[in-house]
Formats: structure tokens, sequence, C-alpha cells
């Protein structure tokens, strides 16, 4: 397994188990898995935490393969200027989130930050159908036509928007749309912020057991 | 009097802070700690002292490479905790501005006692080193007000470590960049540590570092221990694989399965910890009496295999079974109260799967505390969390977008014309027809079930019996186990519900077939028993008389007495525990082997059929037809069910069934991993698992608590055997309790437990018990009445604020994007407040 002879730091391990939700063992095997996308002149422990991976590196994991947001998933994690590669840290953040244990505030926090693709710190309407785009995938048959794609993100947006059609399901904690930016002619469709995406998403039954990856 | 205790408190609080503000300008913390009655006189010469520490404070602080760094970091926290760069700041300034307020007070005092300055410093120094603990009986041995000063800054520094240590503790849960967490760890471990050493004086020190040195050890070995306990966790990787191959729903079944080859794992420790092992150790050895030995007439044929595999011969009087168990009251040198533990181990079998069940419902249910929201947010729900983020292999990737289209368009489709029903009345016919159908199927099953067993009875008392005769009652069920759910399938066909409200049905469907064929099963059990406890009175005569005439037989020389009739040769009853629990492990067995049998035939030879015949055949078998099977999750689910409840309800008649099952889980566990990886397909509509896990787990429920209906019914009121098992002699099997108590507790003990017994007693208890759960169910509609008032109350409330916002204009958009960063769940109602 690469480097077998390389190990972690005991003060770097408790740090890392004080700051992720992440095991001992998890935390090893992470930094394995990481060191083998290094090449290997690379894979010394103080080589291995500072250099980055690139973007397509982690995206070949097969563990992140089949996931249509791996890029955005990489892309949040990073914390490199241009956003396109992922060092050690990052990567163990990014297991850490995913992980079994986090709590479901973190998990939230950091689904609404993948599904914000343009990061603007709101979810609208482009993101809601990439986000669409996303998840009926790339096939030809499965894409949903565009007025399909409108008709649902119109539903999703109307939820939040009290009094509109959905009066029957719009009842309970209705997501507030920020009406001001309807009147104002910012937005006509209105943006989902974090704290109302976190609201939805606490409602979930089973959102917490999803969003999980396990390496 | 009690105003002006605080007044005087709030001005050495001032005190305190003017001084630490001058320590650290511009920073403050929040520590209003109220001193207490005694330490409020001598404040004022308090704030005098706190004074004359400054100069050692800077000094000392100079020594630190942060300076000040403390408070300032606290304040920082405080404003990334609330993650409002701008208005953390405002807060912490306004606070700070409110503080130095009080401190002109405060400062008017400190003026008056300038000369006392230089003298304190040393002490104060010392002070400062005093921990929280010893806080009052320092106190009230002091003489001067001098040193209660620095109490107040240790609480303040105390305080500080405190709010560090949550700091560390809850850093995992802030959605910052690693590189940050470190560097804020890191400097909060520095704090802890340096003041922490600082802290404690002498003896209270070294105490107070032995505590903290205790505290870091046991989180150590929190740690440590947690990181066993995850790498105990077996099968992480298996479960792992079928995850990313089948998705999350697959793989639950697993983790269902791992987590009742825990619980019974707990179970076998427990029997046979508790009942097998002491029996074996120290219990009379086989064939010492007739309860142990083999009968004559059977013993040339125990040692046969198909004598064994019936679970009869040698097998049948062993420790495995009930009737093995001698009624002695203790045995061995530890004098071990074995039929007492027998009758223990069996409460604690049911009190404890109870309790496991119980509480791995509550954990699961913690998670989504509002069920009947799910409805408002269907759309939502399908965009944000339909990914299974777990799936990592194409295949199973590309059936998760098909489905998830699937149900986008479905769930537009059925929002735009919700009502379509074409033709009601025929719909409605055929779903009564397909209903009545499967009545008839549920109710010829549980004839045939009655049938079988009785006929079964017959076939034991006949001599030589053929191999299908013996087993016909487990074949029969077997069968019907296997046949059942898919002609169910067919016929629910019929009714053309929407697949989610159809899974249910059939579900409810095998779960009635099952819970039928059990009880059918039971009742004809109960028969049998009942005819045996009727001829155990003869039985009991027979041996009675056999023995009597053998050891008074004429012929015998008087003087020599008479060795013992051979164990073998005593004639006995027929032992209606050990029958049953005979039944139970038979089942066990060939419900075993037919599951396997049926993977084996139904997926892994039809997975290589489909494979290998494709080249020569005249359709695509891949694609069409046979094709590969799927795993069928609820059948699995709910065999795994019953066959628990089967272990259940047999391991106080069995005790070795127990053992049995963890063999059988843990080979099914490798066995169906191999067959679901080798020769099952992805399923073409992936659905979920975590909210049918708790489906999963009332299932379990209810089965713990329909098993433990016969079980307690046969303890409470069928007489035990005369002549096997521990409570033989006896008129029920629950008096061994009794009798424990009156010879083993003193009398006093008994009193009470007789007192307790008493009915007077029992019925106003579980009136008691009702009124207590009806007052809990009234308290907790009422809890939910007011949440639902307050739901529309905020809903109202910000409809307000909307109006008042589109007033306002454009100028609130910077307030919308304030709550966009709050990260807590009542961001609107802060927003609420504000305005």
């Amino acid at each position: 397994m690469g480097s077998s002879g390389s190990r972690l730091s005991k003060e770097l391990l408790a740090e890392y188990q004080d700051l992720t939700f992440l095991t001992k063992q998890e935390i090893l095997l992470a930094h394995r898995r990481f060191c083998e996308l290094l090449p290997p002149e690379h894979r010394s422990v103080e080589e291995s935490l500072q250099i980055r991976v690139s973007l397509e590196q982690i995206l070949s994991l097969p563990e992140l393969k089949a996931n249509p947001f791996k890029e955005r998933i990489c892309r949040v994690f990073s914390t490199s200027p241009a956003r396109d590669s992922l060092s050690f840290e990052d990567f163990l953040d990014l297991l850490s989130v995913f992980s079994d244990t986090a709590t479901p505030d973190i998990k939230s926090h950091y689904a609404f930050r993948i599904f914000d693709f343009d990061d603007d710190g709101t979810l609208n309407r482009e993101d809601l159908s990439h986000l669409v785009n996303c998840l009926t995938g790339q096939g030809e048959d499965t894409q949903l036509s565009a007025s399909e794609m409108k008709q649902l993100i119109d539903n999703v947006s109307s939820w939040a928007r009290p009094g509109s059609r959905r009066e029957g399901q719009g009842l309970g904690l209705t997501l507030s749309l920020p009406q001001i930016l309807e009147e104002s002619d910012i937005d006509r469709d209105g943006t989902i912020n974090l704290s109302e995406f976190q609201h939805v998403i606490s409602r979930s039954p089973d959102f917490a057991s999803s969003f999980k990856i396990v390496l | 009097m009690s105003r002006q205790l605080k007044g005087r408190g709030e001005e050495a609080d001032g005190g305190a802070r003017g001084r630490a503000r001058s320590g650290s300008p511009g920073t403050g913390d929040r520590s209003g700690r109220r001193p207490s009655r005694k330490q409020a006189p001598r404040a004022e010469g308090a704030a005098a002292g706190r004074r004359g520490a400054q100069p050692g404070q800077k000094e000392r602080a100079g020594g630190s490479p942060r300076p000040g760094s403390p408070r300032r970091k606290q304040a920082e926290r405080r404003r990334h905790g609330e993650e409002l760069g701008e208005q953390g700041r405002s807060s912490t300034e306004r606070t700070c501005e409110g503080r130095r307020k009080r401190d002109g007070r405060a400062s008017l005092k400190e003026q008056r006692a300038p000369p006392k300055k230089e003298k304190e410093v040393p002490r104060k120094e010392e002070m400062w080193k005093r921990p929280k603990k010893h806080r009052s009986p320092s106190l009230a041995s002091r003489p001067s007000g001098v040193e209660s000063l620095s109490e107040e800054e240790l609480a303040q520094i105390l305080e500080q470590v405190e709010d560090k240590k949550k700091l560390i503790a809850t850093m995992r849960n802030k959605p910052w960049p690693m590189a940050r967490k470190l560097r804020e760890l890191r400097e909060a471990q520095e704090f802890v540590e340096k003041y922490e050493g600082a802290l404690g004086k002498g003896k209270g020190k070294r105490l107070y570092a032995c505590k903290m040195l205790i505290a870091k050890k046991w989180v150590k070995f929190k740690r440590d221990f947690h990181n066993f306990k995850t790498q105990c966790i077996p099968w992480e990787m298996k479960i792992k694989d079928i995850e990313s191959h089948f998705g999350s729903s697959v793989a639950s079944y697993f983790i269902f399965l791992r987590w009742m080859y825990g619980v019974n794992l707990v179970l076998f420790g427990l029997i046979f910890g508790l009942v097998i092992i002491p029996e074996v150790l120290m219990g009379v050895p086989y064939g010492s009496i007739p309860r142990k030995t083999v009968p004559r007439a059977e013993e040339e044929k125990a040692m046969d295999f198909s004598v064994l595999w019936d679970f009869e011969g040698y097998i049948k009087y062993s420790a495995l079974f009930y009737g093995y168990y001698n009624n002695q009251r203790t045995i061995g040198w530890l004098r071990y109260r074995l039929p007492m533990a027998y009758f223990m181990v069996g409460v604690s079998v049911f009190g404890y799967s109870l309790m496991i069940v119980i509480r791995s419902m509550a954990s699961n249910t913690q998670g989504s505390a509002s069920e009947g929201e799910s409805a408002n947010f269907t759309f939502s729900f399908k965009m944000f969390t339909s990914w299974d983020y777990l799936i990592g292999n194409s295949e199973t990737a590309d059936n998760k977008y098909a489905s998830i289209t699937t149900s986008f368009k479905e769930s537009i489709v059925d929002e735009q014309e919700s009502n379509k029903e074409e033709n009601i009345h025929l719909t409605r016919f055929l779903r009564v027809l397909a209903n009545f159908l499967i009545i008839c199927c549920l109710c010829g099953s549980g004839y045939l079930i009655y049938f079988v067993v009785k006929r079964s009875q017959e076939f034991s008392k006949m001599q030589n019996v053929s191999w299908y005769e013996r087993n016909e009652v487990e074949i029969v069920m077997s069968l019907l186990g296997m046949f059942c759910p898919p002609l169910f399938e067919t016929i629910a066909a019929l009714e053309n519900y929407h697949p989610r409200i159809g899974l249910k049905w059939q579900l409810g469907r095998i779960f009635a077939l099952f819970l039928g064929n059990l009880y059918t099963f039971l009742l004809a059990l109960m028969d049998d028993v009942h005819l045996k406890l009727s001829n155990e009175e003869t039985i009991k005569n027979i041996t009675h008389w056999t023995l009597f005439n053998y050891y008074n037989a004429s012929g015998w020389n008087e003087s020599v007495p008479r060795p013992p009739l051979h164990p073998a040769d005593v004639p006995r009853g027929s032992c209606w525990e050990t029958a049953v629990g005979i039944e139970f492990m038979r089942l066990t067995v060939s419900d075993m082997l037919v599951t396997y049998i049926t993977i084996l035939l139904g997926d892994f030879l039809r997975a290589c059929f489909v494979r290998f015949m494709n080249y020569c055949w005249c359709w695509d078998l891949e694609a069409g037809f046979p094709s590969y099977a799927e795993f069928d999750i609820s059948g699995n689910v709910l065999g795994l069910i019953f066959n628990q409840g089967m272990i259940w309800m047999g391991s106080f008649y069995a005790p070795g069934l127990v053992g049995i099952n963890v063999l059988r889980l843990l080979t099914s566990m490798y066995f169906q991993c191999w067959a679901v990886m080798s020769s099952n397909v992805p399923h073409e509509r992936v659905f979920k698992a975590s909210r049918s896990n708790n489906f999963y787990m009332g299932l379990l429920l209810l089965v713990l608590f329909l098993s433990l209906l016969p079980v307690a019914y046969t303890i409470m009121s069928l007489p035990p055997s005369f002549d096997c098992g521990p409570f033989s002699g006896k008129n029920r099997m629950y008096d061994v309790i009794q009798e424990t108590i009156e010879n083993d507790f003193p009398a006093f003990l008994g009193k009470i437990f007789a007192f307790l017994a008493n009915p007077g007693l029992i019925i106003p208890a579980i009136l008691l018990m009702f009124l207590a759960i009806y007052y809990l169910n009234s308290v907790s509609k009422s809890l939910s009445r007011a949440n639902a008032q307050l739901r529309k109350k905020i809903q109202a409330l910000r409809e307000v604020e909307k109006s008042h916002k589109s007033v306002k204009g454009r100028t609130t958009v910077q307030d919308s994007e304030d709550t966009a960063k709050d990260t807590s769940k009542n961001a609107t109602q802060h927003q609420l407040t504000k305005e």
C-alpha cells in the first residue's frame, strides 16, 4: 500500500480526531488513500501534508466516480485559490462532513454549498435547474424537458411562496422567499438561502443517512 | 438588602472588568458572576487591589507569546459562532461600552486605595493560581478582602478556560476549513494549557493538576475506546462494497443483519455463560439420572446421523434442551442456583431484547422528529435529498438517475391532475377481489399447517416413518413461505396501486402470512402439549410402580442393598418442554436450509444460466424474461424478523437454539454477501432505506411481543413436567422465585415480596401506570398543539414582516443576507425579534 512506512505523527492524529468526525483508523486510511493519489516520489508524510492533488485525480476515486456532484464537492472543500485541488486536510474535511457521525447541521451546511453552483450564497433558479440536471443524469432519455423543468422548479419554489397555488401543502413552516426580490424585480422567482435550506433539510427523514461517503 | 448587595456585587464585577479591560483593551468577557453574600462586603477592597495587580499582570501577559489574546480570541470566537461578521463585532462593542460605563463607577473606588498597590503584587500572583474549587473554604479562612479579588479573576480565567475547552470540544461542528480549525484548536489548547497549569497552588495545585491529568487521560481513553469500538464492528468493508453497488437500501438489510447478530451474541453470552456452562461444569454428569440418559429403547439408534439430525438421541438428552437440567436447588461447590438462574435468564432474554429494540427505535426516531411535516416538502425533498451519496457504481447510478427522473415526472403529473380515476368501479372490484383471494390464501395456508402438524403428531406415534413424514411440518412451512409471497405479488398486480403503497400492502400480507403460520403452528403444538400433560399422570404412576416393584421385589438378599435401577431403564414422561424446543430447533434449521437453497437456486443458478446461456439463446436473456434477480429486501428482512421470533420463543425450552442462530446469522452474512455481489443486480427502483428502518424495528417489536405471549402463557399456566427440567416437581415454573425468596432471603424480604405480589397493590400500580400514560399522552398532545400554534404565529409574523420589508425596499436585502449566514434553525425568529 504505497508508503506503508510513513505514518502521521501522534499529535497530528489527535488533533485531526478532535477536529473531524473520523476515527483514527479512518484518518489513517484516508491518508493512505490520499498518498496513493500522489506521485511515488512525494509520498513522505511531510510532503503529503503539503502537496495538493488535482481535481481530476480526486474525481477518479471510486467513491466519487459515480457521484453527479463530484466536482462541486471538490470545489467546495478545496482551499486553494483556484479551487481546483485538494490538500490532505481538505480531503479530511470532506470525509468528516460525509462521515456517519457528522451532525445534520454541518451536513446540511455543506450540502447547501454544494448545491449552490454559482457560489452566491443563495439557491436561485439556475442553481435549481442545474441541480435537477445533475440528478437526472446525462442520458437523453432521463433528462427532463424544459417545460417539466420549469414546472418542477416552480413547484420547488412555490412551497416557498405562501399564498401560491399549492396552498394545501404550503402550510407548515413555509419558507419565506424574500418577497422583496420579487417586488423590486431583482429576481422574479425568488431564491432559497441557507437557513431556509437547513430548515427543509432538518425535516427530511433520510438526508443524514444518504449524505454519506465512506472511504 | 438584596438589592444593595446586588449593586455592590455589580461594582465588584465592574472593577474586575475594569482591570481586565486595562489588561487587554478593547475586549471583554461576560463573567457576570454574582459574588456571594460573604464576598460582597469585601468588594471594595477587592476593587482596590485589582489595580495593584495590574503591573504584574501585564508583565506576565507580556511574557506570553500573545498578550491579551485569550479575550480577543474569545470575542473572535463569539463572532464566528454567530457567523455574522458585522453584527458580531458590533454586539461585542456594545457590551464593551456598557462595561465602560460601569467601570466608571468602579474606578472611583479603585482610586481610593492607591498605596496598597505595590505590596499586593506578589500575593496577587499567588492567588492567581488558586483553583475555583477551593474558593469557599479559602474565602472563609482568609482575613483580608484582598484575596477575594483574585477569586474574581480566577473565576474569569476559569470561565475562559472552560469556554476554550468547550470550543475545543465543538470545533468539529464548525464549517471551517481544516487549516483554520487547526489554528484555532492550537491557540485554544495553548491557552488552556497555560492557564490550567497556572491555576492552583500547593496542595490544591497538585490536586487540580491531577484532576486535569485525569480528565485528559479520560478524554484520550474515550477516544481510544471509540476507535477500538469502531474497529470491532465487523464487515464494514463488505457492507461498504454493497452500499456502493446497490445503494443504501440493500445495505440496510445487511446492517440490520449485523445488528441482529450483535443482539444474538449478547443473548448467546447470557444463556451460555449463566446456564449451559454452569450445568456442564458443575451439574450431575450425563448418565447419572434418568433425565440425563438416553432411554433403553432409543439407545441403539441414538448416535445415528438421521436421528441426530432430527435433534433426537444424544442431542435430545444434552444441555441444549430444557429436559436435561436437574431440579436440584444448588449445584457444585459454588452452590450455583441453577433453576433460579435458568428462570432469570429466560426472563432477561426477553427483557434485554425488548430494551435493545426499543432503544434503537428511539434513537432512530430522534433524527426525524417531525413526521407529519414531510408532506409539505415533497418537492424539495426530492430535489435536495434524493441522491444517495454512497453509490459508487455507475450502473446503480444510472438506475438512480432513472428513478429520480421518474419520481420527478410522477410528481409533476400528480401535481397536474391528482384525480384521474378512469374506472373507479373496476378498480374497486379488482381490489376487493384481490383481497378476497389473498385472505383465501392465508386461510388455506393456516389450515394446511394445522393439518400437517396434526398429522405429524400421528406420525410421531408410529414406528417407522419416512424422512418426508418426519419433516413434513418444516417442509410445508418453508414451502409456503417460499411460494406465497410471489403469489401475493401476482395477485397484487390486479390492484393497480402505486408501487410504494403496493410495497406496504405486500409487506403487510407477508407479515400476516408468517404470523398466521407461526401461530397455527403454535396452536397445534399447544394441543400436543396438553395431550402430553394429560398423559403425565399415568406415566407418573407407572414410574412410581416400576421403582416400587424393583426395590421391593422378592428373591433378593435383604442384607445387601439392591443397586439402584439403571437410569436408562426408568420409565419417564414425554417432557413436553423438550418436545417444543426440538420443534423450534428443527424449524430454525430447516428455515435456514431453505433460505440458502433458495438463494443458491433462485439467484445463483439463475444468474449463471442467464450469463452463460445468453450466447446461445434465441432472445436476450439478460434484458428479457429471466434476467438477473434483484435482492428482495422486504422478504429477507421479514424472514430475519420471523426467524428471530422463533428464537425468542424457543430459547426458553432450548437454550442451545441461540447458539444455532448465531451460527446461522454468521453464515448467512457471508453467504448472502457473496450471493448479492455475485448474482444480483441493482434495483430498478432504488428506494431509500432509512425511512423503512423504523418500520422494520416496529415489526421486530411486534414479533417480540407476539413471541413473548406463548412463552409467558406456558410459564404462567402450564405445570412443568414432573421428571425433566429445572422446574420439575413444582406446581408452576415461577414457583422457583418464591422458593428462593423463602429459603435464601431474610424473612422480612419474603414478607415484602408477598406484600408486593398482593393484587391489592398490583391493581393500583397498573391503574397508576395507565394514568401516567394518559397524562404523558395528553401532555405531548398539548405540546404538539402549542407547537402548531407557534408555527402559525411565526408564519403570520413573517407575513407582517414581509409587507414591512417591501416598504423598506432594497435596504433590507442586507438583512436577508445576514440570515443566510445564520446557522441556527431559529434564524427567522432572530430576525423577527430584531425587527
